[in-house]
């Protein structure tokens, strides 16, 4: 702990900062051009530093961290491929809107631009992708930009910034000052909602027959569980979830819809289409939620609430805007809302209707494993408490259709960019912020392949993950969309030849690891793996190869038109 | 249509590739962009053209308020606003041509600021619209060598 005044080197400034905004893990790896800061590690013990194998796996366990604690996740890399490595993670992050902080070293000052050992423009590199970045040239600066950086990241609609620091800078010796406060004129997000436009929508909500509440991460984001949840009770509305939403209102709850859009129930994409007023909230009209924008709920008057005004009349052209922070509108609309209310009771009758048209359902057979089963087992066992991170691929969908998320923070995916092989660093990140809910890693044998070395970073400290692998030996996905609008032509996604034995790849990195083949042995596999809180246990479900994920709204089709199994696939319902 | 907008930003390094960068990731249209310190040397003002239809020239206008490096963002294309462009060109020049490229240098306003036996340099200050005519006209001399500034533009002053 060093005191304002005091004379400190970059290194210790860079402590220092972290310790002032109470940062708890570093993911990072050593290299070069911070040859200094891990000098000046060494003898730092308040701040737990995390050796990754990968730069790459840094980001994802930075992000993990951050989605399931809500505090910001902090990178350290060193310059060149270090810094380069972290490029996807942190395009993940700013996708998925996550606060994270990634500091790269850099080569000295002196030298940037001279194409020097392990120089890469980082900042250059990565300001698409980040909501900000830094180059420090002086560390008279090095505090006041890494306050900037952490305030940035959190505030607002939150997002990943970089600070890149030369090697100079970080041996450079100055008078340590930490500022009080931090401003920077060009960056003002509008929190409050404005009054008049909350008083519209509370009319709005007021008189709709058929309602509709619309919901993504910014509920997660902003802490407004509690006030959704009030709201869809108090006035009996109905809520759909985005990917990123799931946990924002109980999963379990008759009024969930679970998630819309591409592989959404079948109930939600049709509740869209015959709403006559869409509450939309902290959500952004993604592609994959929307399917053909003409058609998505054109009966419905829009209202929009986002924090980010860019969200606003991107995708989808609404009526009523609000943008502020969505805890803020809620609240805000639950108070200006009248006694009074309509009776929706002819309109969740409708919903229940195609809810029973085509339930989300599953047939199990004694010899052969289905995913739904795998993933509706852990949600009984685990009551929808667990802290559920995903790969990315058909499990992810399916993880999103059969886990009944029951709180906020639940859910840990890669929503925007699609990551593949984001889980298994994710989840690891999520098991260092979470100790006391079980966190579980569902994840495809593609996907997890690509971040694979990581195993060893949960192994060595020892993390109570579960590690459920669901594997058909396919990149199951794109399997899919081969078989239905790719002639079936299967180009290199079988991956049966050449997948290893997983089992014994998670023993040789030391993890336990059991397989399960059928209902039975799955059963007791899940079983085990929840009881086991020594160190990560992996288990191989060796599932029906050529399952699909249904329903499913085939690209550019309007999100109503589902396809709802294979065997029929021209038949649009 | 055309919008002309002018933002306030941060006199940074990398402050104009962010706002390039933000076009082209995004597929906005560019026409032109021009930079210089203001009164403020922290401050630097640019002025963009830009072409779209409402839908994308409000995303255009949110986009650049969201990054943290620019302070303000006007569309000055429905205010009253003065905008001027400067044309630097230099022309073939013969005995036969003198005469009517130098009528033309005074319809337009415009000035020499360089002349050769063979060659006359001029420059033209206007808005774009005066600039794009100017160049029509004189192209039958035969054009050596343009450049234009892109268009800079402030706001009218108040009474």
């Amino acid at each position: 702990m060093h005191t304002n005044g005091e004379k400190l080197n970059g290194s210790e400034i860079f402590f220092e900062s972290l310790r002032r905004e109470n940062v708890e893990y570093i993911f990072g790896y050593p290299g070069g051009a911070l040859l200094k800061v891990y000098e000046t590690l060494h003898d730092v013990e308040d701040i737990k530093h995390i050796l990754v194998r990968h730069e790459q796996g840094a980001t994802h366990m930075a992000e993990g961290y951050a989605r399931a604690t809500g505090k910001p996740g902090v990178v350290l890399v060193t310059s060149g491929p270090g810094a380069t490595n972290t490029v996807t993670g942190i395009a993940n992050a700013y996708m998925d809107s996550s606060p994270m902080v990634v500091f790269t070293g850099q080569v000295p000052s002196t030298l940037i631009g001279n194409d020097a050992f392990q120089e890469a423009d980082i900042v250059g590199i990565t300001r698409p992708i980040t909501k900000h970045n830094f180059l420090v040239k002086d560390v008279r600066e090095l505090a006041s930009t890494i306050r900037k950086a952490f305030y940035l990241a959190t505030n607002g609609r939150p997002g990943p910034v970089l600070v890149d620091m030369p090697k100079d800078v970080l041996n450079a010796i100055c008078t340590f000052e930490w500022p009080e406060s931090v401003e920077i004129r060009g960056f003002k997000p509008t929190i409050k909602c404005h009054a008049n436009q909350v008083q519209k929508a509370a009319r709005m909500i007021a008189k709709a027959k058929r309602p509709l509440l619309y919901v993504g991460g910014g509920i997660i984001t902003s802490g407004a569980a509690e006030e959704l949840r009030k709201l869809a009770i108090e006035q009996q509305i109905p809520v759909t979830m985005t990917l990123n939403g799931l946990g924002a209102f109980p999963g379990d709850h008759p009024l969930s819809m679970g998630m819309l859009g591409m592989h959404g129930t079948y109930w939600a994409n049709q509740a869209i289409n015959a709403c006559d007023l869409l509450i939309a909230v902290g959500a952004r009209f993604d592609d994959r939620v929307t399917g053909k924008v003409d058609t998505f709920a054109t009966q419905a008057y829009k209202i929009h609430n986002d924090i980010d005004p860019t969200n606003v009349d991107k995708n989808i052209k609404v009526d009523l805007p609000v943008v502020g922070d969505s805890k803020d509108f809620l609240a805000s609309v639950l108070e200006a809302l009248p006694e009074a209310k309509e009776d929706h009771g002819a309109w969740l009758e409708l919903i229940e209707g195609w809810r029973k048209q085509c339930p989300m359902d599953y047939t199990v057979e004694p010899d052969s494993l289905k995913t739904e089963f795998v993933i509706d087992e852990v949600s009984k066992k685990t009551k929808g408490h667990a802290v559920v991170i995903t790969d990315v691929g058909q499990h992810q969908m399916w993880t999103a259709q059969y886990y009944k998320f029951t709180e906020p923070r639940s859910i840990i995916t890669s929503g925007g960019l699609g990551t593949m092989g984001y889980g298994l660093p994710a989840c690891i990140g999520a098991a260092f912020g979470v100790t006391d809910r079980p966190v579980i890693l569902f994840t495809g044998d593609g996907g997890l392949m690509m971040n694979i070395q990581e195993l060893v970073t949960a192994v060595h400290n020892k993390l109570p993950v579960k590690i459920f692998l669901i594997n058909n030996s396919y990149l199951g996905m794109v399997r899919q969309w081969q078989e239905l609008f790719h002639q079936e032509k299967y180009t290199f996604t079988d991956l049966e030849a050449s997948n290893p034995d997983f089992v014994k790849v998670a023993e040789a990195f030391g993890c336990k690891a059991l397989r399960a083949d059928n209902p039975e042995s799955a059963l007791k596999a899940i079983d085990e793996a929840l009881a086991y809180n020594d160190g990560p246990i992996l288990v191989d479900f060796r599932v029906i190869r050529k399952d699909m994920v249904f329903p499913m709204v085939p690209a550019g089709a309007s999100i109503s038109d589902m396809l709802l199994a294979r065997l029929n696939p021209k038949t649009m319902v | 249509m055309k919008h002309i907008i002018s933002v306030l930003v941060e006199n940074k390094f990398g402050t104009l590739n962010r706002v390039a960068a933000m076009f082209s990731a995004r597929g906005f249209n560019l026409e032109s962009i021009s930079i210089g310190e203001t009164e403020d040397t922290e401050i630097s003002r640019m002025t963009i053209v830009t072409r779209g239809d409402d839908r994308i020239v409000s995303q255009v206008l949110k986009q650049l308020n969201r990054l943290v490096d620019t302070i303000k963002v006007t569309d000055l294309t429905h205010q009253p606003h003065v905008e001027r462009e400067l044309l630097l060109m230099s022309l073939k020049l013969s005995a036969a041509s003198q005469r009517e490229i130098f009528e033309l240098i005074n319809v337009f306003k415009g000035k020499v600021v360089d002349i050769k036996q063979k060659s006359i340099t001029i420059e033209v200050i206007g808005s774009p619209d005066k600039i794009n005519t100017a160049i029509d006209l004189f192209r039958p001399f035969g054009i050596r060598e343009l450049a234009r500034s892109g268009a800079v533009a402030i706001h009218r002053g108040e009474n």
